[in-house]
């Protein structure tokens, strides 16, 4: 069995058309490395500015404490130092990196006894989850209760309590893991599509059916937030 | 022609600009009649953007030093 087929933890490997090939380190990747190679601390320092809150909120997917998704990032670090020199830019930094992180967090998931099933179709919620619940539409399908337009609908208005920050968190961690981890990577972190496959290592039709289900269950909340307010 | 039910299970298909383009047509001929969906893509898009801006926690100070100590007695690169 192919470590790709393994992660997928008895779902089915995905078809070869379906399978997302590295995307090559990019030309500032590249110069970052040469910096790191030539032991440059402050770019080590902007590294570990820039991707420590991210590795944390992707560890924090895959085992269940805080103190061990902190070790996982900790150990993710020591991870990246001792491949550095190795790195040879067939994928991005960041998927390296995160990759990095998966693989460490998924190993220590499953010593804590908690694995993230990263098939689309296998979500607790059933494969027919509504982006919208049903009764809000009329039999011929058009709104019934349509959505109404946020007043404040800038993120920065939005987020502008600590309160909104923290439902908005919650129903993050609420989701299935499989859904946090694509939306997490993709929405709160900005990898793209391809990253994303390749960090998760599942194929782009997985991760379109988990981005789309978390962020319609997000954009809900949000909405139900919004009217309550 | 798209029901409003049919275009929110679509929508995410939509922003990542994986639809044929008769699909893409028939979508947007939807949304160029209908208020209540744009209004629902709109509020879609905010989502995400949201999302892209939710605060991320700092490297903690001690765990800095000790990683850049770290990275300071590390040789240089082994040659190939």
């Amino acid at each position: 069995m192919s470590d790709r087929a393994k992660t997928l933890e008895g779902a089915p490997a995905p078809s070869a058309d379906e399978a997302v090939p590295d995307a090559p380190a990019s030309a500032s990747d590249l110069a970052l490395i040469a910096r790191l190679r030539a032991r440059d601390s402050k770019a080590f320092s902007d590294l570990l500015d820039r991707y420590h809150g991210p590795l944390l909120r992707l560890a924090l997917v895959f085992v269940p404490s805080r103190a061990v998704a902190e070790e996982v990032v900790q150990e993710t670090w020591v991870g990246v130092l001792d491949g550095l020199d190795r790195f040879e830019g067939r994928s991005t930094l960041k998927t390296w990196i995160f990759r990095i992180l998966t693989n460490r967090a998924k190993t220590r998931g499953v010593r804590e006894n908690r694995t993230v099933p990263f098939s689309a179709f296998s979500d607790q919620d059933g494969e027919h989850e509504a982006a919208v619940e049903a009764a809000r539409f009329k039999p011929n399908g058009m709104w019934g209760v349509p959505p109404r337009r946020w007043e404040d609908d800038t993120p920065e208005k939005l987020l502008m309590t600590a309160q909104a920050v923290q439902h908005l968190e919650h129903a993050i961690a609420a989701l299935p893991p499989n859904q946090r981890a694509v939306v997490t990577l993709r929405d709160i972190e900005g990898l793209d599509s391809h990253e994303v496959c390749n960090v998760l290592e599942i194929t782009e039709t997985n991760q379109r059916v988990l981005l789309h289900r978390a962020r319609s269950k997000l954009r809900a909340m949000l909405e139900e937030y919004v009217e309550r307010k | 022609m798209l029901t409003c039910q049919q275009l929110t299970e679509l929508v995410t298909e939509y922003l990542e600009g994986r639809m044929s383009f008769w699909r893409r047509t028939q979508f947007q001929m939807h949304l160029g009649m209908c208020k209540h969906c744009r209004a629902y893509i709109r509020q879609m898009k905010t989502t995400v953007a949201t999302l892209g801006q939710l605060p991320q926690e700092p490297v903690p100070p001690d765990l800095k030093d000790e990683l850049l100590k770290r990275f300071a007695r590390m040789g240089p690169p082994e040659q190939k």
